[in-house]
């Protein structure tokens, strides 16, 4: 500890003498760092800019293809007739049944962790294995999935096991929010409840999950942003592309817009690849819409609550 | 006692966390076992063709892994440096106005789905760096990767940000006071200081890349080929699982359980790639409090 | 005795924090609790409602009894013990609700649930804090459009809600401006004819204002324990003399 200490100060020291003998060409650096401002500034909007002029060419080429056809059709092989109208109701009842499945398990694991949980071995071993399971690639969950619910308990090809996979997919995000939101609860609230007599969950749930709930809800919304994105899981649990009616149970076969658009993309004639830009605007309406509730929420949560 | 029925419910839900985690090791582990009783482990990695599709089956991984690989140094190549540069932007140099704008802006690239990363790189920038490289291929590790490099650089620059505000105020004040430059404080003094918070971000853009799919499976190609070569189709570890999965494999046939067998190989190794960040994370934290 | 302490020893894991502390309080009396930062005045306030017991790895010797009964007992039910403590904090601080759901809160979690005994308790909570006629018209506007000084008195008002019997004051006006600290201390006069008071403070004019006794802590020790007069006039150890003449902490 001293050691990294000393050396590294005796780096600071080394850099600041060598800034030292180079005093005279101080007019160089000057120039160089403001060079380098610009450079900063145009590095960060390079990747927007990027995004902007793709979106740009996506609606030249798909602006037109979208009217109510598109929104109402089934499924075709002929691309001028294909419509996206069992994918996006297949993303909705994804959507609905994912956050029903994942909201309360993910808010309950979190607040036991925060508010119950006593720095121990066991608690440690939690933290860090929720940690891991955010790193683990989507696809493995598809795994998951695919041979847990799908075949051992049976639950098929249909929206259920794409939903319960997917919550899993989405638990640590929501866990890790859901604590970064009680957190931003003071101390001196869960206090002030005890001291009045009340019992621990009653202080959890009438003091300190309604002033965390906006927080909540950001990290739920854009952690459902992302399950509405996701491709790769549902294509291995073997949800399809081509599904020529609306699910109405959730133990129906279904599709979702990621996979109607990695379908289309896959094919080689130019109209189904519009098509799928098309259908890219308007997944991309729905998760940019998502984002765009979950930033004025934290915007509005964080204006309205000062403690 | 209804408080403690609650806590129990509590903890309950908080277990299924570790059971997730049993419960993919579990599914992984079985059906590797079985594949591996068909397949000796000795091939899987060091044969050099991987053809569990054709007739004539060969079972290397190694060509799924270096392409993986190529695609996932080309979005390193792309993501880490100019991360990196955002991010001593965003710390050191940008308005605190522009900043706050730019910096919710630039979340705006994590949260575009992969599947539409995939059409950008198959549709729009492989053609135009074929205007540049005629000799590229339809499929190619190039384009992805570098659409891949533009899909991670939020997670990079923000990592990488949170590494520079980890380093003591004294380093910087002490070059600023010697009349360094923003540059040269930045580059000499704190990039140095930050190295292990930086690494951190590499680590975990890298554990990142391995496992992106759709971009990938849609602009990289489908043919696995041990190759560094980023102008010619290949395929990815995580393409394959795809391939299989939308096809008609018989399930517990031989094929089927390659997929197991390549997300096992996913999993283990994503699986170290982001416990070595954990563990550097903790150091550098533990060094600067 | 309303409160008795007997050879109280506190400890954060392996730091004693409390040394052997004795003391007595009577029924509707005012006590205040001064001392130098740290020297235990506010641990040993958070005892008596057992607020300690929410850290993890304290640990208490010696015994506490309110109308003689050991509250550390193994039957005690901690919830209730709570409920006839009424605390107020150091700073001000409501729930981020109503002012009226902030003062019915306590009763609800305690199982009162008719209407009609909600408003009225919450009126003559309110009352009883000299609050109603300030926010009697606002009741259903959220607690943080209160001044800091409303605030407190408030979460007095929130305390007394409960019909407890003590009522523990930690700093209750050092969060707040002159004026607003007057009106508190205005509050605890009147208030000590149906409560017994515990105050911590680190104001000396506040302790000599309000209490009747007044304890001297220091370095976990009760130094001296007297007639509030008594004890600021004419000091029986040095390091009180020392303390209150503020020739240190």
């Amino acid at each position: 500890m001293i050691n990294e200490k000393s050396q590294k100060s005796i780096r600071r020291q080394k850099a600041l003498s060598e800034r030292l003998q180079k005093i005279s060409k101080s007019k160089f650096y000057l120039i160089q760092d403001e060079v380098f401002k610009y450079f900063g500034l145009f590095c960060t909007i390079l990747g927007i800019a990027v995004l902007i002029v793709f979106l740009f060419n996506l609606f030249v080429t798909a602006g037109s293809r979208i009217d109510w056809g598109f929104l109402t059709n089934l499924p075709s092989r002929r691309a001028a007739k294909a419509g996206i109208y069992t994918a996006w109701v297949g993303t909705l009842w994804i959507l609905v049944l994912t956050t029903i499945i994942a909201l309360p398990i993910g808010i309950a694991a979190g607040v036991y962790l925060e508010e119950y949980n006593k720095k121990n071995r066991f608690s440690s071993l939690l933290e860090v294995n929720i940690a891991n399971l955010a790193g683990v690639p989507s696809i493995v969950y598809g795994l998951l999935g695919l041979e847990l619910f799908a075949r051992f308990i049976g639950t098929g090809e249909s929206l259920l096991t794409g939903a319960l996979t997917l919550a899993l997919l989405i638990l640590p995000v929501i866990i890790v929010s859901t604590r970064e939101a009680l957190k931003t609860v003071p101390y001196t609230i869960r206090e002030a409840s005890y001291a009045l007599g009340a019992t621990k969950w009653q202080t959890i749930w009438n003091q300190v999950l309604p002033a965390s709930l906006s927080g909540i809800f950001t990290g739920m919304i854009l952690a459902l942003s992302r399950a509405v994105g996701e491709t790769a899981p549902l294509i291995v649990i073997g949800a399809l592309a081509f599904v020529p009616f609306v699910p109405t149970s959730v133990f129906d076969s279904f599709t979702v817009l990621p996979i109607q658009i990695f379908n289309w993309v896959s094919r080689p004639q130019k109209e189904f690849s519009v098509n799928a830009a098309a259908a890219i605007i308007v997944l991309l309406s729905i998760t940019f819409m998502m984002n765009g509730i979950a930033v004025y929420l934290r915007h509005r949560w964080q204006k309205k609550i000062k403690w | 006692m209804k408080e403690k029925i609650i806590e129990k419910l509590l903890l309950f839900c908080a277990l299924l966390t570790i059971f997730t985690t049993l419960g993919i090791i579990a599914v992984l582990l079985i059906q590797s076992f079985n594949f591996f009783k068909e397949v000796s482990f000795f091939d899987f990695v060091t044969d050099t063709e991987w053809t569990p599709l054709f007739s004539n089956k060969r079972y290397g991984i190694l060509p799924l892994l270096s392409g993986t690989l190529l695609t996932t140094l080309i979005a390193v190549l792309v993501a880490v440096p100019i991360g990196l540069i955002i991010a001593i932007y965003l710390s050191e140099y940008a308005p605190k106005k522009v900043r706050s704008i730019l910096k919710p802006s630039l979340e705006i690239l994590a949260a575009v789905p992969t599947v539409v990363y995939g059409y950008f790189a198959l549709v729009y920038v492989t053609p135009f760096l074929q205007s540049i490289f005629p000799s590229l291929s339809g499929f190619n590790s190039l384009s992805p990767g570098l659409m891949m490099g533009i899909m991670i650089l939020p997670l990079v620059s923000s990592l990488s940000e949170d590494a520079l505000y980890a380093v003591p105020k004294f380093l910087k004040e002490g070059s600023f006071a010697l009349g360094a430059t923003r540059f040269q404080t930045a580059w000499k003094v704190m990039v140095p200081a930050a190295f292990s918070g930086i690494a951190v971000s590499v680590i975990l853009a890298i554990s990142r890349a391995i496992g992106e799919t759709m971009i990938v499976a849609i602009a990289a190609g489908q043919q696995p080929r041990l190759t560094f070569n980023p102008f010619v189709p290949v395929e990815t570890a995580t393409t394959y699982i795809v391939q299989v999965s939308s096809g008609d494999v018989p399930h517990d046939s031989i094929e089927y359980r390659t997929i197991f067998a390549v997300g096992m190989s996913l999993f283990v190794i994503t699986l170290i790639l982001n416990n070595i960040s954990f563990w550097l994370k903790r150091k550098y934290q533990a060094t600067y409090s | 005795m309303k409160i008795e302490a007997k050879n109280v020893k506190f400890f954060y894991g392996q730091d004693q924090v409390l040394k052997d502390i004795s003391m007595s309080i009577k029924k509707n009396t005012v006590t205040a609790l001064i001392g130098p930062s740290g020297c235990g005045k506010s641990t040993f306030l958070r005892l008596f409602n057992r607020m300690n017991d929410l850290i993890e790895g304290a640990r208490l010797e010696g015994e506490i009894l309110i109308d003689g009964v050991d509250i550390y007992n193994k039957n005690i039910n901690v919830n209730e013990l709570r409920k006839t403590i009424g605390m107020v904090f150091q700073k001000p601080n409501p729930f981020p609700k109503t002012i009226y759901e902030n003062v019915a809160y306590g009763l609800k979690v305690n199982g009162v649930s008719d209407k009609n005994i909600i408003e009225e308790s919450v009126e003559q909570s309110l009352k009883q804090a000299a609050l109603w006629e300030e926010v009697k018209d606002k009741l259903k506007k959220s607690a943080f459009a209160l001044s800091g000084g409303q605030q407190q008195r408030l979460c007095i008002a929130r305390a007394l809600a409960v019909k407890p019997s003590i009522l523990l004051m930690d700093e209750p006006a050092s969060a707040l401006d002159p004026i607003s600290s007057i009106k508190i201390e205005e509050l605890i006069y009147q208030l000590k004819s149906s409560y017994t008071i515990l105050i911590v403070t680190h104001n000396m004019q506040q302790a000599s204002r309000t209490s009747d006794k007044t304890a001297f802590f220091y370095m976990g020790e009760l130094v001296e324990f007297d007639d509030t007069r008594t004890l600021f006039t004419n000091p029986k150890k040095e390091r009180t003399q020392n303390y209150i003449t503020g020739r240190f902490g």
